[in-house]
Parts: structure tokens; C-alpha cells; sequence
């Protein structure tokens, strides 16, 4: 295999290139990138990037002498249009035929937009990509009062941001709390209240049906209700959909992204796919397939395809972790928590300082946790170990979780 | 500007000059130093940046928070008394000479 062509260049792409060249793979890597310029880290744009305490220097993932250095091909601000699985060949927008000896896909995902009218008036942003960073952080100079529509990690974190910078900030979500796709009723009600107390507004359960304007410049977010939101800035937040057509042209499965294996491999053995596009079966998901968007998700799937590309197969297997920083609250989940029906909270949340325990009858899935960053450590290893703690030592604050992610049998 | 000298697992060291309040783990990953992760970009949720501060250096280095120190909890390779998480190293003057030696692994 000579040849390793890699569409996307988000955290996953790079990873696999970076990590292709760690194992010691010789041949051509080429890493194709639909933005302009290197590679950058997403997470820092809803937070240090959008307040301006790191520069664009600072976000790269690498400096332009690593690709020259590792013999990274990088292909920026061009995409593939087509797939060509008989040929192994990809096509790109400007007309250049590549062929491969392996595809990978970490194409990741893109901003979903509610159906709406006026997303397309001035003052309306998003928060995914860098230069949509840039665009947010020229309107946040200006604005006084900010809607955010959808209550998930993004729109929260940037609440939090505008909300520090004096900004009025009325979130409106549909669901009826915030977070309510990924963490527990518990988590979801102390996060609200410390929004409220930082002074944005919530209304939940309720679409936006329309953004108005005037001159071209967003003025207002009408709700379901009649409700008029006014607005001179508004974040569009609610969530991401897989870049999973050029798969689907290709004729690859799409389950909710691009269905894979448990080696991250699609039908087509020359062919995978990683990261936020990705459909895989994990061993610590109780649904089958799952799609994670994350940076932890994206770069372990990328370790574990470049062993495989270069002779060291194994099956993908990591615990899914995933954050989020919202002012000064930090939120570390260790595992899926989402099919949990019962919690065991250790610590108090009236302390601000607690951890929510998410079980299945008696299966821990995964733990939230608040500003406690050592059970997040701790139970990580414990989920990765495959290790259990009952609700009632969970909640028990003298048990020993340190012993029992160490010394436990399974 | 005072300087860090990184040693990786094969002996190798590079040396950066690094702007006062720039972390370690910060410039190792614009000069793309290989041996630090960083998956979270210096929020301190991750601990992928682990370093092995020299033992005699430890004073100079900024004194150790809780979050770092629960973080470190997580490692991949061994946590050490000298174990500090690169992104709460933040450049002093008095870092000036420093070294730090590069893990096993960060994942």
C-alpha cells in the first residue's frame, strides 16, 4: 500500500496522518481540506478563540513545517465530489483525479439550520469552523441583545461567553432542558440555573418558526407562540447532520453517517471512515451503530485506523469522553450516558462540585462530572477497565473510587 | 526569552525559546515537538500533555492546581512526583533552563 488519500482535515484527518507517519508508514499520504489553511483545533473556538486569549497561531494544529517535515500532502480549501470505488479513485471540485490504495473518510459534519425563514440575514452565525468564528466574533463586538436557538454544548458555551461580555442572551430550545441529548436531568437542571444566575434567559420546549430583519440585518426571533425575541445577533445551534453523500453516491451504507465495522472499515475494504461522519458498533454504546462527535472519538478512531494500516490490526475499543466549558463550569462525561435510568450522585450539587453516576439497571454507563475533574480521571479508567461501582458506593463520598478502578475484577 | 529544553523517550531534545505566558504544551505544539497530544488544547481536561518536569526544577514551576492534580489522576504512562500536565505550565523567567522529559505514551 503506497498511496493513503484522506478527505477531511478536522481532528481525525489529521491525526491519521500524523499517526500514519508515527507507525512509520512510507507512502504517499495525501490529506485533502475543504477550508483554506492548516489545520486548526475546533474545541478552542466557542471559548479561548471567540474571547481573543489565543490567536490563529495558537489554534493550528501543527506548523506548516510538520506537513513538509512528515511528507503530508495537505490539499487545502478543495473537496472530493466524487468517489470512484471500482477505479479507487477520487475526484476533487478542481478537477484532479487521485487515486488510492486506501480512502479514509473524516469529512466530520456540518451545521444543521432549522426550517426557517431569515437565516439568511446579517447577524445571523454560526459556531462550527473557524472563519464562521471570526464572522460571530465581529457581530458579538457590536450586538447588545443575543438569541441563541438551541440549548446543546455550543450554544451554551457561547451564552456564556457573550453572557461574561455584558450581552443580554436568551436561549431558546426546543426540548424542554438544556444538554437534553447527552446528560441527565440533574446535570441539565444545574447548568440552567447557573446560566440564569449569570443572567441568560431560557425559553424551552418551543421552536423559533421565523428570524426577522430589516434591511437585510436580523432584528427579532419569532417562537411558535407569537413570542418576538428581539435580536441583533443570533447563534444558530442546534446540532450537526454527518457529511455522509459522497459515501452514499459511492454506494456505501449510511446508518445516521457511514456505517463501518468495529476496525472502522466500510463494506468496501478500501475504504473507512472516522470521526463525526462515522457510524461504528462500540462496546460501550447500548445502541448499535453509534456516531459520536468528538475530538476524543475522532482521534482515537484515527490511531486505530492507522494501526491498521500499517500492519497493526485490532479492533476499536476506546471509552468515549467528551467536555465542555461553560464560564467557569466544567463538564467532564466519562462514557454514554444517554440510555441510563437511574443516577447516583456523588458529591452535593448544591456545592457546585458533583459527579451524576448513570446507570441501566445496574449497569454503570458513564458518569457526568461538575467541576470534579478526579472522578472524571478516575472514572474513565474504571469504565475503560470494564469495571462496575454500585449506585450506593458511588454516592458514598468515603468509598474508595481510586481502589476500585485499580483493583477490581470486571 | 527564557528557554525549555524537551527531551523525548529516544534521548532526543529539542529546544524552544518560549514568550513569557505561553505554556509549554502551547509551544511544543507550534513547533511541532512530537510527544505531546494536547487532545483538548490546553483546557486541562484531557492530561495528554503530560511532561516529566526535572526533578531539581520543580520550585520554578507554577505551583500545582486541583484540577491538574485530579487530571493526573488520568495518564497514560505512569504519574510520578514529577508528573505535571504541560498546558498549566505557563512561561515565567524563572523557567528560564528548563527541562522536560516526554512520556511513553500521552494516550
Amino acid at each position: 500500500m503506497n498511496q493513503i488519500v484522506i478527505l477531511g482535515a478536522g481532528h481525525g484527518g489529521f491525526q491519521l496522518a500524523a499517526s500514519l507517519r508515527q507507525n512509520g508508514f512510507d507512502g504517499r499520504v495525501l490529506l485533502i481540506s475543504d477550508e483554506p489553511g492548516l489545520p486548526y483545533q475546533r474545541p478552542p473556538l466557542s471559548k479561548e478563540y471567540l474571547e481573543g486569549k489565543i490567536g490563529p497561531d495558537l489554534l493550528l494544529m501543527r506548523p506548516e513545517a510538520f506537513y513538509r517535515d512528515h511528507r503530508i500532502e495537505l490539499i487545502a480549501d478543495e473537496r472530493a465530489v466524487r468517489i470512484d470505488p471500482a477505479a479507487r479513485e477520487v475526484t476533487l471540485a478542481r478537477g484532479t483525479r487521485l487515486g488510492y490504495h486506501h480512502l479514509v473518510l473524516a469529512t466530520g459534519a456540518r451545521n444543521r439550520a432549522p426550517p426557517v425563514p431569515g437565516l439568511d440575514l446579517e447577524g445571523v452565525c454560526y459556531l462550527r469552523s473557524r472563519a464562521e468564528t471570526d464572522a460571530l466574533q465581529t457581530q458579538l463586538a457590536e450586538a447588545q441583545t443575543v438569541v441563541v436557538i438551541g440549548a446543546g454544548f455550543i450554544g451554551l458555551e457561547f451564552a456564556a461567553v457573550a453572557a461574561a461580555k455584558g450581552k443580554r442572551v436568551h436561549i431558546v430550545e426546543i426540548a424542554d432542558r438544556v444538554m437534553g441529548r447527552v446528560v441527565a436531568v440533574e446535570t441539565s437542571g444545574f447548568f440552567a440555573a447557573k446560566h440564569r444566575e449569570a443572567g441568560v434567559q431560557f425559553t424551552f420546549g418551543m421552536p423559533a418558526v421565523a428570524i426577522l430583519g430589516q434591511s437585510g440585518r436580523v432584528r427579532a426571533v419569532e417562537l411558535r407562540d407569537g413570542t418576538r425575541l428581539a435580536a441583533d445577533l443570533v447563534l444558530v445551534s442546534i446540532g450537526v447532520a454527518p457529511n455522509a453523500e459522497l459515501a452514499a453516491e459511492a454506494g456505501l451504507a449510511i446508518v445516521n453517517g457511514v456505517l463501518v465495522d468495529d476496525r472502522l472499515r466500510t463494506a468496501d475494504p478500501a475504504i473507512s471512515a472516522i470521526g463525526d461522519c462515522a457510524a461504528f458498533p462500540s462496546r460501550h454504546a447500548r445502541i448499535a451503530p453509534v456516531r459520536l462527535e468528538s475530538v476524543q472519538n475522532a482521534a482515537d478512531h484515527a490511531r486505530c485506523v492507522a494501526d491498521r494500516l500499517t500492519g497493526k490490526d485490532r479492533p476499536y475499543a476506546s471509552l468515549p469522553w467528551f467536555w465542555s466549558e461553560q464560564g467557569a463550569l466544567r463538564l467532564q462525561i466519562a462514557g454514554l450516558t444517554t440510555e441510563h435510568d437511574r443516577t447516583a450522585i456523588r458529591g452535593r450539587i448544591e456545592d457546585g462540585s458533583f459527579s451524576v453516576f448513570c446507570y441501566a439497571g445496574h449497569t454503570l454507563l458513564g458518569i457526568e462530572s461538575i467541576n470534579r475533574p478526579a472522578d472524571h480521571a478516575i472514572g474513565r479508567r474504571l469504565l475503560a477497565a470494564g469495571r462496575q461501582v454500585s449506585p450506593a458506593e458511588a454516592a458514598d463520598e468515603s468509598f474508595d473510587l481510586r481502589a476500585a478502578a485499580t483493583s477490581r475484577a470486571a | 526569552m527564557p528557554r525549555v529544553t524537551y527531551v523525548s523517550q529516544d534521548g532526543s531534545e529539542t529546544t524552544l525559546d518560549i514568550a513569557v505566558g505561553t505554556s509549554v504544551m502551547q509551544a511544543a505544539a507550534y513547533n511541532g515537538v512530537d510527544g505531546i497530544v494536547a487532545e483538548c488544547g490546553g483546557s486541562c481536561m484531557c492530561a495528554t500533555c503530560h511532561v516529566y518536569v526535572k526533578e531539581d526544577q520543580l520550585a520554578r514551576t507554577p505551583p500545582m492546581q486541583p484540577d491538574e492534580d485530579a487530571m493526573l489522576e488520568g495518564t497514560a504512562s505512569e504519574r510520578r512526583p514529577n508528573s505535571r500536565l504541560s498546558c498549566q505550565l505557563a512561561m515565567t523567567p524563572e523557567m528560564d533552563g528548563l527541562v522536560v522529559y516526554l512520556p511513553e505514551t500521552q494516550v
